[in-house]
């Protein structure tokens, strides 16, 4: 009886199925085009930019990359991309050691003040960036470093990036105490056990954090914005701004391809590393 | 957030149950070795900043010569001689508004798609996630100007002129950017609509409950707590948009300040006009209104979110 109502129910479950595809498809495919206006823009003569619904040019102008590679105000690609490249790297080594290490204090050390603690540092994952932000330009100011990559680096080796903190905290919380607790009762201290057992077991909360580390500081905006000036300093993120002021259609074609070779980096990090960035973001959220 | 917190509170209990003394005095010295980057963070780089925002914002302050005490003039100003204080006030109350419900509610739906399917589930999944990352960067704000702006695909298609340059119709633009980017929140959602056990549509469907009825008595219930989450996340970083609104409007916040939200006026005030006791009493009050905001959505939480376990233990 089981299998005869299955097989009735079948064929319109397999309708409903294709509509779901169709649906998904259709909503991918509307999702997509500002990934694929940009692609083909980058390639378009200066006269097709504008006014042609055509997703596709009468002929791949090459030479907008060839402008893009010349750089922005007298300064190279290779210049923007390597000061982007540093910046990222130093934020992904930061990020990546000092969150750990508060990590595992908040996750398994007792100390006083743990709780009040622990409750400040949630309660920053929510602290508006603005509410911090003059002050910390005034101290890095001050120390007359503004106008260099310290500011941008610096709090990162810092833990001041309370998200991520958590995100580890919540990943080590499920790693098993009886390792730990075996590894003690043979005299291992807390700074072994954190390198050698609880730290390679944190690899894939690790990952995650280098990985969001390294696309959100590539994609940041805001704060480069207010540190950096000289435009030899400039990372690709604020040299595509000073495409925002001119906006002349002869700028069209470059400023698109200049775009396509800031966006690069995070598609392959994207298409490298996908399942370590969805499955970060849905633990992040619900783990516990 | 509480799903989230609610847990290491409950997780504590079982480390306090093992009391030993001398291991323990010695892992203190140790964990504040391990915590002494983020306390020295923590204390310089937010505690005191905080401290000194709030102290600024009492100040005419241009970052050359000293502070100077002004009492409330700053918060007086920005309440009543402001009207562009306003004005970016309002525009970003629409923004969280228009954006925040559009964007949790195609997650949700697209969530709900995805959760029945057998194939191509993973594919969507990361499909659906990339513009969550791409979505960020100036690159992307850049194709949005120019596919909002005259001639763009949208005029093209719709014949409704250039959004960029028509006052109603810019903040709009800022607004889908941002619903583009529902695959985070859509994640979050699939991941909790994974974990509702299946016996619970099982004993419904037993006692007769058709599809919208188990949405409605199942779904959302046990979703509430991923909802509530996804909710408080997105409108606090709502409030904060900052680099789409810069991108569209060419980092001036038009067409008539339309698209001058709290952030960019907040930078026209600090850094581009040097005030940053204004600035900083700007920021201040960005703080409180979060913070208001996050308050109001967690006692309302209490009638519509769900927690399983607090009817389990």
């Amino acid at each position: 009886m089981t299998s005869m109502s299955t097989a009735a129910a079948r064929k319109p479950v397999r309708w409903s199925r294709v509509a779901l595809h169709l649906g998904c498809l259709a909503a991918l495919l509307v999702m997509l085009y500002p990934l694929a206006w940009l692609l083909a823009t980058s390639l378009k003569p200066a006269d097709e930019v504008i006014a042609s619904l055509d997703l596709l040019p009468s002929h791949l102008e090459w030479s907008n990359y060839r402008t893009a590679f010349g750089g922005v105000n007298d300064v190279s690609v290779w210049r923007l991309l390597s000061n982007s490249l540093l910046i990222a790297g130093g934020a992904v080594l930061g990020n990546v050691i000092s969150c750990s290490l508060a990590a595992y204090a908040f996750a398994r050390l007792r100390f006083r003040f743990r709780g009040p603690m622990f409750a400040f540092m949630i309660a920053t994952i929510m602290l508006p960036h603005h509410a911090i932000l003059i002050p910390q330009y005034i101290i890095f100011n001050q120390l007359g470093l503004v106008n260099t990559y310290w500011p941008l680096i610096l709090p990162k080796f810092l833990a001041t990036e309370a998200f991520f903190v958590f995100l580890i905290v919540q990943f080590m919380r499920g790693l098993p105490r009886e390792l730990e607790e075996a590894a003690r009762i043979d005299g291992c201290g807390p700074f072994r056990s954190f390198f050698q057992i609880v730290l390679p077991l944190t690899r894939p909360a690790l990952i995650t954090t280098a990985i969001f580390t390294f696309i959100w500081t590539w994609n940041d905006f805001f704060t480069q914005l207010i540190y950096l000036f000289d435009p030899d300093k400039f990372t690709l993120t604020l040299a595509l701004r000073s495409f925002v002021d001119a906006s002349s259609q002869s700028a069209f074609g470059p400023m698109f391809a200049m775009s396509v070779i800031a966006l690069l980096p995070i598609v392959l990090f994207f298409l490298a590393f996908q399942r370590f960035l969805v499955e970060g973001m849905a633990s992040s959220g619900l783990k516990g | 957030m509480t799903t989230t917190t609610a847990i290491p509170a409950g997780k504590k209990r079982a480390p306090a149950a093992t009391p030993k003394r001398h291991p323990k005095r010695e892992r203190e010295g140790a964990a504040w070795v391990f915590l002494s980057p983020w306390v020295l963070g923590a204390s310089v780089l937010t505690l005191l900043p905080m401290a000194v925002s709030l102290y600024l914002s009492f100040t005419d302050y241009n970052l050359f010569d000293p502070p100077h005490w002004v009492g409330l003039r700053n918060y007086t100003q920005m309440f009543t001689e402001d009207p562009r204080y306003w004005r970016s006030v309002l525009t970003t109350v629409t923004y969280v508004v228009i954006a925040v419900p559009l964007q949790l509610a195609l997650a949700l739906l697209v969530a709900l798609a995805l959760k029945s399917m057998k194939r191509g589930k993973a594919f969507y999944r990361s499909a659906f996630y990339a513009p969550s990352l791409l979505g960020a960067s100036m690159s992307i704000a850049l194709v949005w100007r120019a596919v909002f702006n005259d001639g763009g695909t949208v005029d093209n298609l719709f014949g409704t002129g250039g959004w960029v340059n028509r006052p109603g119709w810019a903040l709009l633009a800022v607004a889908l950017l941002t619903v583009w980017q529902f695959g985070a929140p859509m994640v979050i959602f699939l991941a909790g609509l994974q974990q509702i056990p299946a016996e619970l549509y099982e004993a419904a469907a037993v006692d007769g409950a058709g599809r919208w009825r188990q949405f409605v008595s199942v779904t959302v219930p046990m979703l509430s707590p991923v909802l509530f989450f996804n909710l408080v996340l997105q409108t606090i970083q709502a409030f904060q948009v900052f680099t789409p609104a810069f991108a569209v409007s060419a980092g001036k916040g038009g067409p008539a300040d339309s698209t001058l939200v709290y952030t960019m006026y907040l930078y026209d005030r600090g850094f581009v006009a040097s005030h940053m006791g204004y600035a900083s009493a700007m920021a201040w009050v960005l703080l409180l209104v979060i913070g208001v905001v996050t308050a109001v959505l967690f006692r309302t939480s209490r009638s519509w979110v769900f927690y399983a376990s607090e009817g389990d233990r």
